[in-house]
């Protein structure tokens, strides 16, 4: 059923980052960062907050400038300052911890601005493709709310259609799930599982361990600023070799645990 | 006997009310009013003023202000948005040119544009483009610091998200920064037309043809030539509650429909 409708067909890309490194004043926040996302792989980013993973993940589709490295997204190399930074970002979808959907437009509209704004294309073609990914997070009958019309994970849902919207090549999340009522967190979860299903390239920032050990093909472990693990999903949580990793899956999988120098 | 907290407060509240109207009783006990009935409510002699204080009067000082706020808009989009650039160069014209309309009187630019303007280059200008002129840039200047701060309010991730899905920066901020920030600051906006429609007296420096006459001219011309004393400028002042009033009320609508919904 997916094949006649052409905005479901996923053109994988991937990425290849070589020794990133990004500092805010003196404070260097990525420490030579190396990593490869094959097309069609799906990627989990874990660690402490702090470790540099959200900014990792925000050099991919240059919100960050990184200091020094290359990142090669699809066709392009993002690191090359005569980048065209607009074209690069329609092939690379970001969903943000907060949503961030434009409170001034329905959920339809949503998807469709950038379509019709940045990929030109009429307003019935562009409702159509926002609509037919609407229903692809299950929310197609609630096209015509507004953000705040609608719950977290219903947000986070349209964002993610929004960003599907503009057919992209690499998906970045950037811990999707952090900002949601508990009982919300699994539906959008569900929709990350089914597009990684589909083949979609996808870098994930989260704290979500069953996700990632599920859906992930690799997990990368840092801390502060560097790759301390990286692996198969079930060899980097299930058993890791690395004792930073070990201690930090101690503390995220163990409910009771309590630190006391937190 | 002592009294509850309850009692307490509604003694008080009886004191206030009864200094209130002691207050009133004696500022009405100490006005001449067979002065103020010839030359302050001597309504009778008015009539002359109409219609042409409405028909004229009004309508000049409605085009002005909208005039100079149209103006004041687009050059306070602009100072905003050179406020907030990242080059330094932009930022400093525009706040030099914000504390410096902000920090001297309206009434100089009128002046400097009515007066100053021919004298420097020898042309004399139309009275409305030299209100629109002054107007604007005196609005300008209080506008721009207005959306500065609707610009801000928007919040950094909407850019993001915009920027991210691939719109250059100038769509981003056209289609979605914008038309919040714009939400954000209609109520300050509306009280902007309010002080403008009060400033637009102030084209009372310059030398005016009858047809160009607004409110306020109206009531000092009255004071003149009608022999109601300050009668006129009454009127005018109703005139000018004509039009604050309802914008007043619309800045409150706006500012509780903008409380109810972020939309």
């Amino acid at each position: 059923m997916n094949d006649v409708v052409p905005t479901t067909t996923v053109h994988a890309a991937g990425v290849d980052i070589s020794d990133l490194r990004k500092s805010y004043g003196s404070n260097e926040v990525l420490k030579g960062i190396s990593l490869n996302v094959k097309p069609g792989e799906v990627v989990c980013l874990i660690g402490p907050s702090g470790s540099g993973k959200s900014t990792l993940l925000r050099c991919v589709n240059l919100l960050e400038q990184p200091n020094q490295g290359s990142i090669h997204v699809g066709g392009f190399e993002a690191t090359d300052p005569d980048v065209d930074i607009d074209k690069m970002r329609r092939k690379v979808g970001m969903v943000f911890q907060q949503f961030n959907l434009f409170p001034h437009l329905n959920a339809l509209r949503n998807c469709s601005i950038a379509q019709t704004k940045v990929l030109k294309r009429s307003q019935a073609e562009a409702d159509k493709v926002s609509l037919h990914n609407l229903e692809r997070v299950g929310l197609g009958h609630l096209a015509d709310r507004f953000p705040d019309q609608l719950s977290g994970g219903q947000q986070q849902r349209v964002a993610i259609a929004r960003a599907l919207s503009m057919n992209p090549e690499l998906m970045l999340f950037d811990e999707p799930t952090s900002a949601l009522d508990p009982e919300t967190v699994g539906d959008v979860l569900s929709v990350m599982r089914n597009l990684a299903k589909e083949g979609m390239t996808m870098l994930v920032v989260t704290h979500e361990m069953a996700f990632a050990r599920e859906v992930a093909d690799r997990v990368v472990f840092m801390d502060g600023g560097v790759v301390v693990e990286e692996g198969v999903a079930e060899q980097v949580i299930g058993s890791p070799a690395q004792p930073r990793t070990k201690e930090f899956l101690r503390r995220v999988l163990d409910p009771t645990h309590i630190n006391i120098e937190d | 006997m002592a009294m509850t907290a309850r009692q307490r407060a509604r003694v008080s509240l009886y004191v206030q009310a009864g200094i209130f109207v002691v207050a009133i009783a004696a500022l009405i006990l100490a006005t001449d009013w067979k002065t103020m009935a010839t030359n302050v409510f001597n309504f009778g002699k008015i009539g002359p003023m109409f219609p042409d204080i409405f028909l004229v009067g009004l309508k000049n000082t409605l085009i002005y202000t909208f005039l100079g706020f149209v103006v004041g808009l687009s050059g306070g989009l602009l100072l905003a948005l050179m406020k907030l650039s990242s080059f330094p160069l932009y930022r400093w014209i525009a706040t030099g040119y914000i504390e410096f309309f902000r920090g001297i009187p309206a009434l100089l630019v009128f002046i400097a544009f009515g007066y100053g303007v021919p004298l420097a280059f020898g042309v004399q200008w139309n009275v409305t483009i030299i209100v629109m002129i002054s107007l604007g840039i005196v609005a300008s200047a209080y506008i721009a610091e207005t959306l500065r701060a609707g610009l801000q309010a928007v919040p950094k991730g909407q850019l993001e998200a915009a920027r991210s899905l691939g719109m250059p920066q100038w769509r981003a901020m056209v289609t979605i920064v914008i038309p919040q920030a714009f939400k954000i600051v209609l109520p300050p906006l509306t009280n902007e037309v309010i002080l403008l429609t009060k400033d637009s007296s102030l084209i009372y420096v310059l030398g005016l043809t009858a047809s160009q006459y607004e409110l306020t001219k109206f009531g000092r011309d009255g004071i003149s030539s009608l022999g109601a004393g300050l009668t006129p400028l009454l009127v005018a002042g109703a005139f000018y509650l004509v039009v604050t009033i309802p914008l007043s009320l619309l800045a409150r609508k706006f500012e509780s429909r903008s409380a109810r919904t972020k939309r």
